[in-house]
């Protein structure tokens, strides 16, 4: 076990673990980025890495700064065209698992990731959507990864970029969305589920306080009966994050 | 008779040619490229000639739109994904899209699919994409261009998107010849479905070579000369950007950019020195030093070659 490692470290790590050899996954920019690559370089070195600039079975030697990165090119599978991309692997129902961030997240997994106040008036422009919101509607599971504070975890997005498990008053399976929405958002104090589309915190991180993470989410976020506790990282995961996969610290 | 006698018209001239010749004021400009291939060496010429009220396309504006935003040549942005990728914002779009803004951007937005879609549908000569999407998202509440539409076999209900037919396009490969046959390796984003839904292309090649050599290898050929206006040869001319088996992308300008473009006297200094400061690529390239391209340029990985033969 790792004695010392950061929050960011631990999500990471924990992140990567959601990750099976052999699955088929869109990876997205920053942390899942960084996840995806962390899994093969460990537990999945089979994880069949596509990557919406078009690259597809990614093998990038180097963590790649960009999903758009020269690295995801060679010594790929495949690289096809973003046309492809989207119509042939995402919506024909190639994609396994889908994994996206965000700046905020409600309590059924719905994301934002266009503007923070009203949509024409906007406190703060964010990037838009890019492949999240279909990635959201085709991936068979969705993983989130985001840190958890009140200005994040919000009891309602100030716009939904990509939808979660309940949307307008509508569930989101009477909706025939062909993916199955968010199953666990990693944070960087714990990990939750989803319980009939509700975000439910499940698992805690070594060393963190409860009453931290309830204190850290806009609602009154349930808590699992039985909270597991998470394992620590491994001495050469962290090692491997520091030393091989971000030695620069772009995500970490 | 209907002849296209683009197959046989040599188009090689400058950049400023180029730009002049086929981008207007209020046209809609879509420089091609998804991370890879972004022709940075025609945003600036569009800069120095002070063309306005461009309505720029792209998914990704990326620091090339932006450059084009602060030095205001653009009207409106369409795009799916305006932030410079894995450092930060695009301060020149932000500042002009927030509450506190002086001056504000007309943006329109889609996710990516919904730009492909446009794209393809514009290629194929149909006015309206189909795709499955949008179900849940508050993107159509923003946005009236995206529709719905009842299919008429199965009765789903499934999303559409207008079709995209911008006037000038513009693409940055590694070799063409002078007629515009252009071949790409590497991420090709959306650069087949964008020259054919163009009214103008301009191809932008790191190479010029003979068509006999284009023959040689056609799969390679994603873009054919009968629908090319003009070619134009510049070397390093996606920097920082890159192109793959030329050079690498310069991460660790996309890092500083970031302080660079947050402050707007700062990204005043950057336009004067390296785009208004400049005649042309050559100069910019000079200004950027040697040590920058060596730094950039990229290993070798060839790969082995197809048989063609019957």
């Amino acid at each position: 076990m790792a004695t010392n490692y950061t929050a960011s470290e631990m999500m990471a790590v924990r992140a990567s673990k959601e990750l099976h050899d052999h699955e088929v996954i869109f990876v997205g920019i920053g942390l899942p980025n960084l996840a995806c690559n962390l899994a093969r370089a460990t537990h999945a070195p089979d994880l069949f890495m596509i990557y919406e600039s078009g690259a597809v079975g990614a093998v990038p030697e180097r963590l790649p700064v960009s999903i758009g990165d020269p690295a995801l090119v060679t010594d790929s599978i495949s690289i096809v065209s973003q046309a492809d991309i989207f119509q042939c692997y995402l919506q024909q129902g190639l994609i396994e698992v889908g994994f996206l961030g965000g700046a905020q997240v409600d309590k059924y997994g719905n994301i934002n990731t266009t503007t923070i106040g009203d949509y024409h008036n906007p406190k703060v422009r964010l990037p838009g959507s890019g492949g999240a919101c279909e990635i959201a509607v085709h991936s068979k599971r969705l993983l989130i990864v985001m840190r958890m504070n009140p200005k994040s975890f919000v009891s309602k997005c100030d716009f939904i970029t990509s939808p979660g498990h309940r949307f307008k008053d509508q569930k989101r399976s009477s909706k025939g969305l062909p993916g199955a929405g968010p199953v666990k958002v990693i944070t960087d104090l714990g990990v939750c589920d989803f319980v009939e589309g509700e975000m439910i915190f499940a698992e805690i991180y070594p060393g963190v306080d409860i009453e931290k993470v309830k204190a850290s989410c806009g609602w009154n976020l349930k808590i699992a009966n039985q909270l597991k506790k998470t394992v620590e990282p491994e001495e050469f995961e962290v090692k491997l994050l520091r030393e091989k996969l971000d030695p620069q610290k772009l995500y970490l | 008779m209907a002849q296209n006698l683009k197959q046989r018209t040599r188009k090689l001239c400058s950049m400023k040619e180029a730009i002049s010749d086929a981008v207007k004021p209020a046209s809609s400009l879509y420089i091609e490229g998804f991370t890879h291939l972004i022709c940075f060496a025609a945003g600036h010429e569009i800069i120095r000639q002070g063309i306005k009220d461009l309505i720029a396309v792209r998914l990704t504006p990326d620091l090339v739109y932006d450059q084009l935003v602060e030095a205001g040549c653009v009207k409106k942005l369409v795009f799916s994904w305006a932030g410079n990728p894995g450092v930060g914002s695009l301060h020149a779009v932000r500042r002009r899209s927030q509450k506190d803004s002086k001056t504000r951007l007309e943006l329109e937005e889609y996710s990516h699919f919904g730009m492909v879609s446009r794209l393809v549908a514009g290629s194929a000569n149909l006015p309206f994409g189909v795709l499955r999407n949008y179900e849940g998202t508050d993107i159509p509440s923003v946005n009236v261009d995206i529709k719905t539409i009842k299919c008429p076999y199965t009765g789903e209900v499934l999303s559409t998107v207008s079709a995209l037919r911008p006037d000038v396009v513009i693409v940055h490969c590694q070799r063409a010849d002078v007629l515009g046959n252009a071949q790409v390796w590497g991420l090709m984003g959306t650069q087949k479905e964008a020259v054919f839904a163009a009214k103008r292309v301009i191809v932008v090649a790191e190479e010029i070579v003979e068509t006999a050599l284009i023959r040689k290898d056609p799969n390679r050929t994603l873009i054919p000369s009968i629908v090319v206006d003009h070619v134009v040869h510049e070397p390093w001319g996606a920097h920082p950007s890159y192109v793959q088996g030329f050079y690498d992308r310069d991460n660790a300008f996309y890092v500083a950019w970031e302080d660079i473009s947050k402050d707007p006297s700062t990204y005043q200094d950057y336009l004067n020195e390296f785009v208004y400061g400049v005649k042309n690529r050559e100069e910019y390239l000079k200004k950027l030093g040697g040590d920058t391209l060596k730094r950039l340029r990229a290993k070798s990985q060839i790969c082995a070659g197809v048989d063609y033969g019957y």
